[in-house]
């Protein structure tokens, strides 16, 4: 955090100063660790095994918040007998399909519920990234679940929780992470000795995290204690994700995502929503409690605003229009799909995967097979010169003048120059004013897809093709100034926030959507940023002159609500769990919430009131249910539906180890998305033969003075200087036993690329001892390429694709390699030697990557039918038998 | 120069009967330094704005004179950054005024080895005619079973985190229409 989110730092600090402990777990010594009361280096790719290890703690020692447990999480809740453990079946849950990869459901339910299940093991909800739908509310599940308040029940959530970690102790921590029991016993009693009515503890993680495939587990382990603990919707507490980007957060609110809908309304997909009431009866469930219940008034109002006057209760708001999912369309299988010569044409708008992404000879191989690429960005940066000036080029891939690929560059303009919101890390949104004007051709993407879109439009004008009346019907119709005749972001803005559409009267909350064509709203948790016709998102009230929750700084979603759940604050009764740390209480004589925050609650509805028979929606969350947005309004430390790869997260080694799984035969997720294409031959880890080959783990991040694939700081004179060279960081054990000189050069292999930096012998890499042996990690910028003023070769190439199977993020926070001393090879022998440790590694075009390394599925879906054919199978390298 | 501005002009002696005994701040100021006025002070204007780097959404002061941008600094009245920026946020007037900054249109034909100019509205009806007749080449109107499914898998996308709201919601409403579904961003990487 001290290192790539350094002015959030301080805030680290400052709780420091109070006496707050800070814990760093990384596999490298940052500036973080420098500043932090306690290091734990970690391997990388083991943070499961860490976290089970302290819900283990937790539970053993019976360290929960009880009357918090118990109020507002789904501990009491009693499981479908049906449900089968990893403890049971080796490292898998019940209801695995090996043929799709993927889990049915329905034994996951809660007793007695198994046919509510919306997951049926078919492998569809991956390919669509379903998971990523949750990012505002939960999966659906009935209210009404068998509970045992006592927390005795065998198959009670509790119970299962406890039998499902008892295995995660302080030795297995340290056999698998690397991490002494004595460091690992300060982390886990310094966390609980601060949790509870009196205090509260933070969980702070990088977006790092999500790159794993098994990212999102990882954070639901992170829930789970911080639930656990009461340390959820009270201030001090929380699960505070650090993203890297100025608005990255809203870039998933307001998405550019193939799945979703801004809102978080999932893109309609051909099977599954054919019509208009089968998509909002998916999103609403029908019944369901919660505020997901009023959806239908969110979706109308979306294509309300996307089809204006065209859309009608009668015509299904212009459903019709909306472009259908067949499957995966995420940017890997784009990437593999250019190469297969499917794509035409290819859009980056200040993005730039030749560096950024995953493995970068597939993205560049990619953009070199297109007929067109239109590159927007500030600077000219690799994903606009692969042609001319990439590492292809040297090794003979890419040929100039045999490269088909049209290539558009087209300046943009700064943040300084157009004016609009970022959303930051905590769904703060901040408007910018505009300083300047661009220079010369340089434009906002809001100029140029107003204009593409004028432009388009005109072309089409009387076009009597079906497929045109989508554009045509469009409502694009914004005010623009000045001589380019730029459209005005506060006109989308207000469009953003949704408006009465008889009287363009902008919406103060999200509670005034209908579905009756009556208001326009093109995002629905963004409604009330344009409250009262102002800005809301300009608000600079200085902090000197409001109090520490800052609510007139900027606007927050949903409804300026700066600590989400915070209903939780307060105990059933609606009073501050402890004077220390109240926040939003009930006020019986005011008979309403109030507090520091806006309460994130019904204002009116007190603790004691409880739903009548068969009420739905908000109706249905009674007076002591905090978590508004979940089917049941609770927290949930056993997810019974939604998450793609098992109801509790369950340690997996990455996709590339030198290890065998110390906990299970079950290798690495059984559920991770896998691509079989020639380009992507993933290195072989165990059981599979030959990982020796590669026997290094390697793991990336940021430098605090570049920023992600370097095209806006290796383009700044200051920031070049401060960090000039592409390097890795190798431990001195390691390099004794390799032979790197410090600040000599040293190569690193993978079964996809070889890469050259400048070699730095520090200790603040450790040899960690695992399982009896020792691992050398090696860490490496990822902000490196061609172009710029500083250059050097890519971390990211070194990467293969396999993803995560909630939300489709890649895992590129850890590989394995091997490194060798010295420069690369340049030419064609580079190829040579990429090949030659695909040939000793066994990574031939057709291996097939093995999923299943356990026999214990049990029942008609086992894995392996038989000792021999599951053991025949890993020889062979089949997927599964 | 009379002889008392001349005594008064002595550190020595402003340090003995100024406001600053230790010599530390305005006793030992020069004439030069003194004469000296902030870009700030003289700037045209001071827009308000956030730092386009991280996710922390540090408060920026951006000045400028002329139309050009002459200091950015950090914002002392955000409660999130207190004034302060990192590295990165305190280069941003290096990144803004960057002469690596491209300002110019510029094409490669294919099978091309270097760039050639382009008009910028030369540019956006030639991309405009390559979005149509990529829809008109992969256009799939329904799937086996007849129902709709109203795309292209023939046009890609993949946006910047960078990008305001605003820009991200024209992007995704256009590209919807048009019936392109391949639309991604950082926030899937
Ligand atoms: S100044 Fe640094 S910490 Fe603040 S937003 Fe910019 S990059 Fe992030």
């Amino acid at each position: 955090m001290a290192e790539a989110h350094p002015v959030g730092f301080q805030w680290v600090m400052e709780a420091k100063k109070r006496g707050a402990k800070v814990f760093h777990v990384d596999p490298r010594f940052t500036r973080t660790s420098a500043l932090a009361d306690t290091y734990l280096p970690i391997r990388a790719g083991t943070d499961i095994a860490l976290l089970g290890g302290v819900v283990r703690y937790i539970l053993e020692n019976q360290l929960d918040f009880r009357e918090y447990v118990l109020a507002y999480t789904n501990a009491a809740n009693i499981v479908s007998e049906q449900f089968a453990d990893t403890e049971d079946l080796d490292g898998l849950f019940s209801g695995y399909n090996p043929d799709t990869g993927s889990y049915d459901h329905a034994s996951w339910q809660y007793d007695g519920q198994e046919g509510n299940a919306t997951v049926r093991g078919t492998g569809k909800e991956r390919d669509s990234a379903s998971g990523l739908e949750h990012e505002s509310h939960g999966e659906p599940v009935p209210a009404r679940a068998p509970r045992d308040e006592t927390l005795q029940h065998p198959r009670c959530v509790y119970q299962i929780l406890k039998r499902h970690f008892s295995r995660y102790t302080p030795e297995m921590v340290a056999r698998v992470c690397g991490i002494p029991e004595e460091r690992f016993l300060e982390l886990a009693r310094a966390w609980t000795e601060n949790s509870g009515r009196e205090r509260t503890g933070a969980l702070v993680y990088s977006v790092g995290w999500t790159q794993h495939s098994v990212g999102v587990q990882y954070i639901r382990t992170g829930s789970i204690i911080q639930t656990l603990l009461g340390n959820m919707g009270r201030p001090g507490g929380g699960i505070l994700a650090l993203r890297g980007h100025a608005s990255i957060q809203g870039s998933t609110d307001i998405p550019t995502l193939f799945n979703l809908l801004p809102g978080y309304l999932p893109m309609p997909h051909h099977a599954d929503h054919p019509t208009f009431d089968e998509w909002v009866d998916s999103i609403r469930h029908p019944g369901q409690k919660g505020f997901w219940g009023d959806s239908r008034a969110f979706a109308a109002s979306l294509l309300k605003a996307y089809w204006g006057d065209a859309a009608t209760p009668e015509n299904d708001f212009c459903y019709g229009y909306m472009p259908r999912m067949t499957g995966d369309h995420g940017t890997y299988q784009q990437v593999l799909n250019m190469i297969d010569g499917r794509v035409k044409g290819y859009f980056l708008l200040g993005q730039n995967p030749a560096v950024g992404s995953a493995h970068g000879r597939a993205q560049r191989l990619g953009m070199a097979n297109l007929d067109w690429l239109v590159v927007r960005d500030l600077f000219m940066i690799e994903s606009a010169t692969f042609w001319k000036n990439g590492p292809e080029v040297a090794t003979g891939e890419i040929v100039p003048e045999e490269c088909r690929t049209e290539v558009f560059f087209l300046p943009a303009a700064s943040h300084v120059e157009k004016e609009g919101t970022f959303t930051q890390t905590q769904r703060l949104l901040q408007w910018r004013e505009k300083a300047v004007d661009a220079p010369g051709d340089a434009r906002s993407e809001l100029w140029f897809f107003y204009h593409l879109g004028r432009v388009l439009r005109e072309k089409l004008a009387g076009s009597t093709q079906r497929r045109d009346r989508a554009l045509l019907d469009l409502a694009w119709d914004y005010p623009t100034h000045g001589p380019h005749a730029e459209p005005s972001a506060e006109a989308v803005l207000k469009e953003i926030n949704g408006y009465e559409v008889a009287t363009g009267r902008p919406l103060g909350v999200f509670t005034e959507a209908r579905d009756d064509g009556s208001t326009a709203i093109g995002c629905w948790i963004y409604s009330g940023v344009y409250a009262d016709g102002v800005n809301q998102a300009a608000r600079r009230r200085p902090r000197h002159e409001q109090d520490w929750v800052a609510a007139e700084w900027g606007w927050a979603w949903p409804a300026n609500r700066r600590t989400l759940y915070n209903r939780a604050s307060a105990d059933p009764d609606g009073r501050p769990w402890s004077e220390r740390k109240k926040y939003v209480w009930w006020d019986p004589d005011a008979g309403e919430w109030t507090g520091y925050d806006v309460p994130d609650f019904e204002k009116t509805k007190p603790p004691s009131y409880r739903p009548p028979e068969g009420a739905s929606g908000p109706a249905a969350l009674a007076g002591d249910d905090p978590f508004i947005m979940q089917g049941d309004g609770k927290a949930w430390l056993y997810a019974p539906g939604g998450v793609l790869d098992g109801p509790l997260p369950t340690h997996y080694e990455p996709a590339e180890s030198p290890m065998r799984n110390p906990l299970y035969g079950q290798q690495a997720n059984p559920t991770r998305k896998i691509y079989e294409h020639p380009i992507n031959r993933m290195n072989p880890s165990p059981p599979e033969p030959h990982s020796q080959v590669f026997p290094y783990v390697f793991t990336v991040s940021r430098l605090t003075e570049h920023h992600t694939a370097g095209g806006m700081s290796r383009t700044v004179p200051r920031l070049a200087e401060l960090q000039p060279e592409m390097f890795v960081e190798v431990s001195p054990e390691l390099a004794g036993e390799v032979g790197l000189a410090h600040l000599g050069w040293a190569h690193l292999i993978s079964g996809r690329a070889v890469i050259e930096a400048r070699v730095l012998v520090t200790d603040r890499l450790t040899p960690l001892r695992v399982d009896g042996r020792i691992i050398h990690q090696v860490w490496l910028p990822y902000h490196f390429g061609t172009e710029g003023l500083v250059t050097g070769d890519s971390a990211n190439d070194l990467f293969g694709i396999t993803l995560d199977p909630n939300v489709l993020i890649q895992e590129s926070k850890v590989g394995t390699c091997d490194i060798r001393p010295g420069r690369r090879p340049t030419g064609p022998s580079l190829l040579d030697l990429v090949g030659d440790y695909q040939r000793r590694a066994g990574m031939t075009p057709d291996r097939k990557v093995p999923v299943v390394t356990t026999d214990a599925a049990g029942g008609d879906d086992a894995a392996g039918s038989t000792d021999e054919q599951s053991a025949a199978a890993h020889q062979d390298g089949e997927p599964h038998a | 120069m009379g002889l008392k501005t001349f005594i008064q002009g002595w550190p020595v002696y402003r340090q003995l009967t100024g406001t600053d005994p230790l010599g530390r701040g305005a006793a030992a100021q020069s004439p030069r330094s003194a004469g000296l006025t902030a870009r700030t002070e003289t700037a045209d204007g001071m827009a308000r704005s956030v730092c386009p780097y991280c996710a922390v959404g540090c408060g920026q002061r951006v000045f400028h004179s002329g139309g050009q941008v002459t200091q950015i600094e950090g914002d002392p009245d955000s409660p999130i950054s207190r004034g302060r920026l990192c590295p990165k946020g305190s280069a941003s007037k290096s990144l803004v005024t960057s002469p690596l900054r491209q300002t110019k249109v510029r094409y490669r034909r294919p099978y091309a080895t270097e760039w050639e100019d382009l008009d910028l509205d030369v540019a956006l009806d030639m991309i405009a005619d390559r979005i149509l007749a990529a829809r008109a080449e992969t256009w799939e109107d329904v799937d086996e079973q007849g129902r709709p499914l109203n795309r292209t898998l023939g046009i890609s996308s993949l946006g910047g985190a960078t990008l305001d709201n605003e820009e991200n919601y024209l992007i995704k409403k256009l590209f919807t229409a048009m019936g392109a579904l391949q639309i991604e961003n950082q926030a899937r990487i």
